[in-house]
């Protein structure tokens, strides 16, 4: 089967390898090498899909990274994606693609009627129409509005597909593979620079593709593919198709995203579908080419009517006809390329040039050729509904005002050129200040300010041979400046036909009587009209005007809307374009896939787990696990069929009855060495530190300097001049920080050093009234004694030949050890204390019982130290020195930190002892109290105390010094919940700590 | 992602530091009587300068070492980094 568009010898694809692909459910086939959209134009398909807000046909306006309305919802190896550009998609075996926003079908929608209700639908029709009543937006328009106007849609499966990240470092990036990004990528490679050139289509070459020119006696396509075959062999050069820098970041450092997998039907085996790289650069060289501008005429919406290069394009590289009856429409020379090549191929085009009489010598080479041409015409509207039947054209005065008679010419396309605007985004994103070229209408990059420089048609420079010598130039001297070699390759001759100046016109008037939408941008449905209605109503900055129109707004940014925007605003303004100015370009120049930017960090992987030396043990005697931090501690220890409640009950008592061993590996350590250790204490802890002895450990509070409390532990003094530091799992890291802060630049006369030693040592505590027998058999060379090893004494002895250090504190407010050994030896420590223990009924505990032990001792933890409370809060009061100064302390006299009626925590039980109190929940005096009813506290921790067999909970309380004894409420309007209770203290259990001593 | 010259380690990207604040503010020295003034000013009160700015960082999965940066807080150019017990 002969495809009607596509020519039988022309062009860049494999016409060996047939590719069968579907679009909205209709088979078609392309060849390798097609993309989507030479694919689709071949079999002469130009019903893509409905615009953004009139729901009007949608066809190919461009070949590229332009594109503004071919975007198709795509399907590859079940998955799916949205917005895809079906010019940048390349076909392979099996694809499928559907229309985006058409309901039910892209032949009948619904959605169209808009296109009739257009009166209503102008500028900032959204902001004006929507806004009232405030309640209906939720419930009315928006859902409608998203279901009319959504684009494409979002796969909600998680994807499989894997993304991976690399980081590289090089001489010199090129952004681009043209005839400047080739140039000046060999030129940098022969002086010895390590090059990564980067390009964003499958193919090396840019323009040079398409453009019929000779380089030192080959074709454009010729040199092309010498030179890139001899630049991948070079071993200072990476050479990367597929690959767009989207983003010019800080400090010279890009981000490029390369598609390695997008263009086969499936990710091959441990290959990534995407690659993002995160390039530090010397010097940028931005070769990106520069986008041809659309003219603006009557319905230039209308499917068939696109951009002059890119039919060249589907010509040249795809051998494909985008019309048999070609209109080219054109204000410079670049019109007759297109032109000229569709006369070579048996197509007879008609030019329109709204230039009197311009002379060159490619509309020479079109004269000769017998192209009819038409001076001084314009294309006033395109006719035809879902593809261009025939164009109204007209006569146009030579002040641009005044249009002639109306003609209909028939036509199948309408191939549009209103010159060149250079790609500048990278440069922009890096800062540059761009400036305007009057003489091709459109700005161009200024003064650099990072390491970038701009070349060939991006800086503006149009011909093939200023931009060969400018490309080579600047690879030879920037590589020159880093590498300080002296090699320079002599540049090749170049032919070229010459142009002749560009037309500024570039929007037709309208004719009497007829109001034709003329569309600035193509994929938001902004057009001419609404540009004039921003600016009647008040809008000035282009900033503003793009926000309330929605100009150059959606997924192509712009790309061929924007000056033309510009120009308009300028027009009607009176202004000149550098005025007005441009609105900001910022990264990514492309769309790019939350995948590509997550990475590999994704599911368990977004971020590190860290588990215990006594992990494997737990999985075997069925913990459930939690996250603490970025550790997994065992929440219970799950027997049978056990719920939460029951297994950490059940825990919890036995440590109340025998005993119970905990893993506390993951609390923070750091080994603190150095003569003045015991001052660095002194001055970090609001208690005492500098009569501790050796053998003893110490609890201590430590505060941030504006008197929050930070972090508390016990430290112990191993030795003379040196001390073992325990932190909250949570807040190891910042501990360990905070000292190195004030060692190393508030005190760095101290002579100590810090080291994190969490990694090192495996924990277990050893808690209940049981544990003495246990350790005494544990140990038997110690005396475990009350005498021997004293609550708060500290020894270190052998454990079967392993180092061993054994603390007595305590957390569960039990009789209670801490043996600590090399984190090698943990396993076996760890099984040691069971086998020992079991005789004593031990059974170990998890992280859920360890809390109801401390919430109903009254030991505060990181539920109450949140960072909003003081020592005094926290009943930690005690603790803080008079006598001595320390980090913080200056804070604590503030006003609200003396408060007579200051917070402090307490503990809660529910008046019915039955019903648990959530979390979170707020204390109040009066239930029916008028809303908002005052709030005198929160409930910050809650438990069913195990000791008392009914729930209790701690509070930080306004006042709660004076409030033990008082019923307040407990509300959670979340929750819908009132729970009358009773304030006690916060010593629910042992309030002497008699057990600790014991 | 700024890069960052670690003096004593070299170049390296900004995701391996950590920000310390203003290099400039003096803790107030210990066991001396400080004004509520002087002592809001070193834990609350900062300007916020457009420009030069001399600033802690940690240089946190590296050397660990607090050093003293000097940057534009507008443009991101770093023009000087130093160690901690370096004056500009």
């Amino acid at each position: 089967m002969a495809q009607d568009f596509r020519l039988d010898t022309v062009g860049l694809i494999n016409r060996d390898k047939k590719l069968s692909f579907e679009f909205n459910g209709k088979n078609y086939f392309g060849y390798e090498g097609d993309t989507l959209a030479s694919a689709l134009l071949a079999n002469g398909v130009h019903l893509i899909g409905r615009s953004f807000k009139y729901h009007r046909p949608r066809g190919f306006f461009g070949a590229g990274v332009d594109e503004p309305y071919a975007i198709v919802q795509l399907y590859r190896n079940n998955e799916t994606e949205p917005n895809v550009k079906t010019t940048e998609q390349e076909l392979f075996e099996g694809l499928k693609a559907t229309s985006v926003n058409c309901w039910p079908s892209v032949n009948f929608d619904i959605g169209a009627i808009n296109n009739f209700l257009k009166v209503f639908l102008p500028a900032g029709f959204y902001y004006k129409t929507f806004m009232w009543p405030k309640s209906f937006w939720y419930k009315v328009y928006e859902p409608f509005i998203r279901k009319a106007a959504g684009l494409g849609v979002a796969s909600i499966k998680h994807d499989k597909e894997r993304y991976e990240h690399k980081y590289e470092y090089c001489d010199l990036l090129i952004a681009g593979s043209g005839p400047s990004g080739l140039a000046s990528a060999y030129a940098a490679a022969k002086n010895g620079a390590t090059v990564i050139l980067a390009e964003d289509k499958s193919r090396f070459g840019g323009t040079l593709l398409t453009s019929e020119v000779n380089i030192g006696n080959q074709t454009g396509k010729e040199w092309v593919e010498n030179i890139i075959a001899e630049l991948k062999e070079m071993p200072n050069v990476t050479v990367k198709n597929r690959s767009q820098v989207f983003g010019y970041y800080d400090h010279n450092m890009l981000v490029m995203s390369e598609k390695i997998s997008d263009h086969l039907p499936k990710t091959r085996k441990y290959h990534p579908k995407q690659r993002l790289w995160y390039i530090r650069a010397k010097e940028v060289l931005i070769s990106s080419g520069s986008i041809e501008r659309p003219l603006v005429f009557g319905n230039n919406d209308t499917p068939g009517v696109m951009l002059s290069s890119a039919a060249k394009e589907y010509l040249k590289v795809y051998g494909v006809l985008v019309g048999k009856k070609p209109l080219i429409f054109t204000n410079n020379d670049s019109g007759y390329e297109t032109a000229i090549e569709f006369k070579k191929n048996g197509v007879e085009p008609i030019i329109l040039d709204t230039r009197k009489e311009p002379n060159s010598e490619i509309i020479e080479e079109a004269k000769n050729l017998g192209i009819q041409i038409k001076f001084s015409y314009v294309v006033v509207a395109a006719k035809g509904y879902k593809k261009v039947k025939s164009a109204e054209v007209a006569k146009i005065s030579d002040d641009k005002n005044e249009l002639g008679i109306l003609e209909n010419i028939t036509c199948d396309c309408i191939c549009v050129s209103g010159f060149w605007t250079p790609t500048i985004h990278l440069a922009s994103q890096s800062g540059n200040k761009t400036k305007f070229d009057k003489d091709i209408d459109a700005f161009v990059p200024g003064v650099s300010k990072q390491n970038e420089t701009t070349l060939g048609a991006a800086n503006g420079t149009f011909t093939l041979a200023e931009t060969l010598k400018e490309s080579f130039n600047a690879g030879y001297e920037l590589s020159k400046k880093i590498t300080k070699n002296d090699n320079k390759i002599s540049h090749p001759i170049v032919v070229e036909k010459n142009k002749t100046t560009h037309d500024k016109f570039w929007c037709v008037p309208l004719p009497k009587g007829k109001n034709y939408k003329r569309f600035l941008d193509f994929q938001n449905d902004v057009a001419v009209s609404d540009i004039e209605i921003a600016l009647k109503e008040g809008y000035r900055s282009i900033e503003h005007v793009k926000r309330y129109t929605t100009l150059g707004m959606a997924t192509d940014q712009g790309k061929t809307s924007n000056l033309n925007g510009l120009q308009l605003v300028s027009n009607i303004e009176n202004k000149i374009v550098p005025e007005v100015g441009h609105t900001t370009f910022r990264p990514p120049y492309t769309p790019v896939t939350i995948g590509a930017i997550v990475g590999r960090e994704v599911g368990k992987h977004s971020r590190a787990t860290r588990k215990s030396p006594l992990h494997s043990w737990h999985e075997k005697n069925n913990a459930v696990f939690v996250d603490a931090g970025v550790w997994l501690r065992p929440r219970y220890y799950k027997q049978g069929n056990e719920t939460l409640f029951e297994g950490s009950k059940r825990e919890a008592k036995n440590v109340r009855a025998n005993v119970g061993v905990c893993d506390v590996t993951t609390l923070g350590k750091i080994d603190i060495k150095g003569p003045d250790a015991a001052e660095l204490l002194n001055r970090v802890y609001t208690n005492a530190w500098l009569k501790l002895p050796v053998g003893k450990a110490r609890y201590g509070v430590m505060l941030r300097e504006d008197g929050i409390v930070m972090d508390d532990g016990t430290t112990t003094r191993i030795s003379e001049n040196h001390y073992h530091m325990t932190t909250t799992t949570a807040q190891a890291a910042n501990v360990l920080s905070h000292l190195e802060y004030y060692l190393q630049l508030v005190w760095p006369e101290l002579n100590v050093n810090v080291v994190s030693s969490t990694e090192q040592w495996a924990g277990a505590a050893i808690a209940g009234p049981k544990s003495r027998d246990l350790m005494q058999k544990l140990f038997p060379n110690i005396d475990a004694s009350n005498e021997g090893l004293p609550f708060m004494g500290y020894l270190e002895t052998k454990l079967f030949g392993a180092t061993a250090r054994i603390f007595r504190i305590s957390f569960s407010g039990e009789l209670a050890y801490e043996v600590n050994v090399e984190s090698d030896n943990g396993n076996f420590m760890w099984e040691k204390i069971i086998e020992v223990g079991k005789e004593f009924e031990i059974q170990p505990y998890g992280t859920e019982a360890l809390s109801t032990l401390r919430i109903e001792m009254g030991h505060v933890a990181g539920s109450e130290l949140d960072g909003r409370t003081i020592p005094y809060d926290n009943s930690l009061e005690g603790l803080v020195s008079k006598k001595k100064d320390f980090i913080g302390k200056r804070s604590l006299n503030r006003k609200a930190f003396i408060a007579e009626d200051r917070q402090k925590v307490v503990g809660v039980v529910p008046l019915d002892k039955k019903t648990s109190i959530p979390e979170g929940s707020h204390l109040v005096k009066d239930a029916n109290a008028q809303l908002p009813n005052p709030k005198l506290g929160y409930i910050s921790a809650s438990c069913w105390s195990v000791e008392h067999d009914n729930p209790f909970s701690l509070a930080i309380l306004k006042d709660g010094k004076n409030m033990i004894g008082q019923k307040l409420f407990v509300m959670s309007p979340l929750k819908n919940i009132t729970i009358p209770v009773e304030i006690v203290s916060s010593h629910y259990v042992d309030p002497k700590g008699e057990r600790v001593r014991s | 992602m700024l890069h960052i010259k670690c003096p004593h380690c070299g170049m390296r990207s900004q995701n391996e530091f950590s920000y310390g604040g203003d290099a400039t503010v003096k803790r107030p020295e210990l066991n001396k009587e400080v004004s509520d003034q002087d002592w809001d000013n070193f834990v609350y009160n900062r300007k916020s300068l457009r420009g030069k700015h001399l600033e802690f960082w940690q240089h946190l999965s590296g050397c660990r070492q607090w050093i003293k940066v000097e940057r534009d807080t507008a443009t991101h150019e770093i023009f000087k980094t130093l160690k901690a017990n370096e004056d500009i």
